[in-house]
């Protein structure tokens, strides 16, 4: 069907799947970006203290 | 009791704190975004000219000014770190700076829904939509260089200089509908009043804000993230409870 005609017939179902879903859609992936990043940060942050702690270890044996 | 702002502008004291602020964003724009959304389909009206087409603007026109506001934040907090040096303005010009493109991205793709029924087309090279899409690549051109730049002082320089120049641009768009002949419509809500009905106005103000405390969550949250990245080789990270566990 023309897009044109579909979106006169069915204005909520443009508005809503066009619009609005792709920008809380954007908003989720953004969200889960972060929190994602957070969680590798985290890890990596975690690692490098427990490689010093190992360093630190081995010169005091 | 005076309060000591200085005391937030280190990372230190600004790491605990963002993480206390961001329940207190996320949580109300949930709920201002279900509110605004219920009053924006429910409670507001069929527009006399547009029928239901116009109901876009609930996300168009909050993503608009967010788009420009974040960029001259995000440009403000860029200068005060190239001047000042402090190292919290870069990292969070750095955090606003994707939350920005984001809001420009919506409001290229939200317009070219609402022009496409009302004008016919989905993309006119008009002052206001064109203006938009330097801004666009304005917030892409800003995270492009920080990340090529492989020193983050330097890049943070560097994409300072950027984001400040750049910010000629945020007037340019404002005023675009009246200094050009453009197809975009001018401003609804005026400092002498507006036309709008009453609960489209609600909608309108209510989807505004959800925005706000949206991008201020995700900035929030997004700056920890950098600031943890950067301050990794100091003590004060080691001693995070987070990182001990």
């Amino acid at each position: 069907m023309n897009l044109d005609i579909w979106m006169r017939e069915n204005p909520f179902a443009y508005i809503w799947f066009g619009s609005y879903a792709v920008a809380f859609l954007i908003f989720f992936i953004e969200i889960v970006l972060v929190v994602h990043k957070r969680k590798v940060t985290l890890q990596q942050v975690r690692m490098m203290r427990e490689a010093a702690d190992e360093n630190e270890d081995e010169e005091i044996a | 009791m005076a309060i000591n702002w200085f005391k937030y502008s280190a990372p230190t004291t600004f790491y605990g704190l963002a993480g206390k602020l961001i329940p207190w964003f996320a949580i109300p724009a949930v709920i201002l975004f279900a509110v605004g959304l219920y009053i924006g389909f429910v409670v507001a009206p069929i527009d006399a000219q547009q029928g239901e087409f116009y109901r876009i603007m609930f996300i168009h026109v909050p993503a608009s000014i967010l788009s420009m506001f974040l960029y001259l934040v995000m440009a403000g907090y860029a200068a005060l770190g190239l001047v000042f040096n402090t190292r919290l303005s870069a990292m969070m010009a750095s955090a606003i700076a994707p939350t920005g493109a984001l809001f420009a991205f919506i409001s290229l793709w939200t317009g070219a829904l609402w022009g496409k029924p009302m004008w016919g087309a989905w993309w006119l090279w008009d002052a206001r939509l064109t203006s938009e899409l330097i801004l666009l690549f304005l917030y892409l051109g800003f995270i492009a260089l920080h990340a090529s730049i492989d020193d983050p002082r330097r890049a943070d320089r560097a994409a300072a200089l950027l984001a400040i120049v750049g910010s000629v641009n945020v007037p340019i768009i404002y005023f675009s509908v009246k200094w050009w002949n453009t197809l975009h419509q001018g401003s609804t809500i005026k400092f002498s009043g507006t036309s709008m009905q009453i609960a489209m106005q609600h909608a309108l103000l209510t989807m505004m804000l959800a925005c706000w405390f949206y991008a201020i969550a995700v900035t929030l949250a997004r700056v920890r993230s950098i600031i943890l990245e950067r301050e990794r080789n100091t003590a004060w990270i080691e001693e995070l409870p987070e990182v001990r566990s």
